[in-house]
């Protein structure tokens, strides 16, 4: 496409035309062979301000789009955005791009709800504020046919602002997955309070802390209609089904502010790294532990947390699950993919990727994360350490304070051809990163 | 410092074009070519350089009055005394820079809610607030957590260096003020 319109800018000077001809004639071939990989696409030349591994190239599908949370891409390509607070009115975006350069150009609003989840899936597309999950019939094009008409699949759902954000998923035999966050940070009496006692029991779990299942075929659900699918779980807000073994997948978000709390037990650094930012496999019933148990994983053991008697090195949680994956702490693991497309390299294919956006739990340490990592998978388990997969994203080595990063990733979703993208809620930029093997 | 801050590269080539023109001294071409620079470069940063200098003069202005008061009650014990109890209780969420953190935590600059009406920070301080506030447009989740298990010596020091501190410049808090809220409001 560039050499169509070379040509046509220069077509006055016939000899730079002809010379331009024998190069496309010559460079045909590899043209042809390139276009396979990635088709046409307007390539970053800096990697959008990314760093990616080898034989990866940066799309900027979008910036300035608000507060983009989760994302979801449909199979002809449109790019539907859900964001945290609604502009002019509209929370969902659908992106399109009509002319084949991977750069959105043509954006539509709808939905006056903020809120973090949205799913396609069975000709709708879901996408929830911080009470409800909605659903909107699809046409063939997956767009949305009645865009201020949604049906009401589930609401009722707590909300008490902390972690009130609803993130969804959908396994293969009818169910949607969403979490409640635990409206607490340990579930102290007083949250975040010094000297306030855990809760015993905590009685948070009974309406949040946790996943619920419901039915993806009936309206109006809510508590009473659901399933408490597993629990003792502070806050998730990256889910995914694996369709390879068929289990749910989840990361949470762990407890803050060890050292404010319990200065005595922890420093600042000790409570800057701890605890484990985690992936479980749930499966029904299964509890997590929170707010009794965290996880360290430099002892890679489940502690008592010291607001129920611990003192650092007590263990606890023996009927709690262990996670999957162990992640330095507060990272934030906002998004968690498992990657099925065929464009990336074999060691990607059924792999997890997880968009952390980056810590403030950390202060007065440096702050870390604002990365998308990646976990290889073998038959449904991790197949090896975690890396990083995507950095740059904040756009300065050192980061003291959250507010200093000019991006930080929030959501991720998996392109028709197998293309990653990423969103962003600071800079409000949609990312799509891409194979080339170049 | 900071609002100085952007007047720095101007001053800066201002400066070593001036000495120089000084001590070349001899031919009038050099002198003339230097002071049209000089005339030239001073127009290109006269703009900037007069907004920082107004905007500087305010905040100097600001701070002046501010540290006549705090003056009055040995503020500058209080500002370190403050420091060290924003560092052990309110850093993490506040952050060093008092930034806040983006939809949780609400910074600390340029809101009245720190810099305003002394009874409403110190009702915050002292008995949290779990309301989700609204601060410059934007809703922040998380519980402020209470901190009347303070005393009142420390509740004066935090309030009067959050107030002066992230670019605020309001009167500070005395210990008597924090005690005569505690009565009026029996907390």
């Amino acid at each position: 496409m560039n050499i169509f319109s070379l040509l046509k800018i220069r077509n006055t000077n016939l000899l730079f035309a002809f010379s331009l001809i024998i190069m496309f004639a010559a460079c045909r071939e590899e043209t042809k062979d390139k276009e396979e990989a990635a088709p046409d696409l307007a390539l970053s030349e800096d990697h959008a301000g990314l760093v990616v591994p080898d034989g990866f190239g940066v799309v900027k599908v979008a910036d300035s789009l608000g507060k983009p949370r989760h994302i979801a891409v449909t199979s002809k390509g449109g790019i539907y955005v859900k964001l945290r607070e609604a502009v002019d009115g509209k929370s969902i975006l659908y992106l399109e791009d009509t002319d084949g350069d991977g750069v959105a150009d043509s954006k539509q609003g709808f939905g006056d709800y903020g809120g973090s989840g949205i799913y396609l899936g069975n000709n709708y597309l879901y996408a929830t504020s911080d009470e409800a999950i909605f659903r909107y019939p699809l046409d063939g094009n997956a767009k949305v046919t009645a865009p201020n008409t949604p049906d009401t699949l589930v609401h009722k759902l707590v909300a008490r602002r902390s972690h009130a954000t609803k993130s969804i998923t959908m396994d293969k035999a009818g169910n949607i997955y969403v979490n409640i966050g635990a409206y607490s940070n340990a579930c102290q009496e007083e949250d975040r309070t010094l000297g306030s006692p855990g809760m015993m029991p905590c009685k948070i779990l009974d309406s949040a802390g946790g996943i619920w299942r419901f039915r993806t075929d009936k309206l109006m659900q809510s508590y009473g209609d659901g399933t408490r699918f597993a629990t003792g779980l502070r806050n998730v807000v990256g889910l995914d089904w694996n369709s390879e073994i068929n289990k749910l997948f989840v990361t949470q978000h762990g407890r803050d502010q060890l050292n404010t709390l319990y200065p005595d037990l922890y420093d600042t650094e000790s409570s800057a790294t701890l605890p484990a930012e985690t992936m479980y496999m749930v499966e029904e019933g299964d509890d997590a532990g929170w707010p009794y148990i965290y996880y360290d994983q430099i002892k890679k053991k489940k502690i008592l947390s010291p607001e129920y008697g611990g003192d650092t090195k007590k263990t606890g949680g023996e009927d709690a699950i262990d996670p999957v994956v162990a992640f330095p702490g507060h990272l934030a693991p906002n998004a968690l993919l498992f990657y099925t497309g065929n464009m990336f390299p074999e060691k990607y294919k059924n792999g997890a990727f997880i968009a952390f956006h980056g810590s403030w739990n950390r202060a007065p340490e440096v702050q870390e994360g604002y990365m998308v990592a990646f976990v290889p998978f073998e038959n449904g388990k991790p197949g090896g350490d975690w890396e990083v997969f995507a950095d740059g994203f904040a756009g300065i080595d050192t980061i003291q304070s959250p507010d200093q990063a000019a991006h930080r990733p929030t959501g991720l979703a998996q392109g028709p051809d197998g293309s990653l993208y990423v969103s962003d809620d600071a800079g409000g930029t949609l990312y799509r990163i891409v194979y080339t093997g170049e | 410092m900071f609002l100085m801050m952007p007047g720095v590269p101007c001053t800066g080539l201002f400066i070593p074009v001036s000495n120089q023109s000084t001590k070349s001294g001899s031919g009038i071409q050099i002198k003339l070519f230097f002071t049209i620079l000089l005339v030239l470069l001073f127009a290109g940063c006269g703009e900037t350089k007069r907004n920082n200098k107004e905007s500087s003069e305010t905040a100097v202005e600001k701070a002046t009055n501010a540290s006549t008061k705090i003056d009055s009650v040995r503020t500058p014990e209080y500002m370190s005394a403050g420091k060290q109890v924003y560092v052990q209780n309110c850093l993490v969420c506040h952050q060093a820079t008092g930034s806040g953190v983006s939809g949780l935590n609400p910074p600390l600059k340029n809101t009245l809610y720190v810099t305003g009406d002394t009874d409403q920070l110190l009702a915050i301080l002292i008995n949290g607030s779990n309301e989700g506030l609204v601060v410059n447009g934007s809703t922040y989740s998380n519980a402020m957590p209470a901190f009347g298990m303070l005393s009142d010596a420390e509740i004066a020091h935090v309030a009067s260096y959050i107030r002066n501190s992230f670019g605020n410049a309001a009167a500070p808090v005395t210990s008597e003020e924090v005690s005569a809220f505690r009565s009026k409001t029996g907390k």
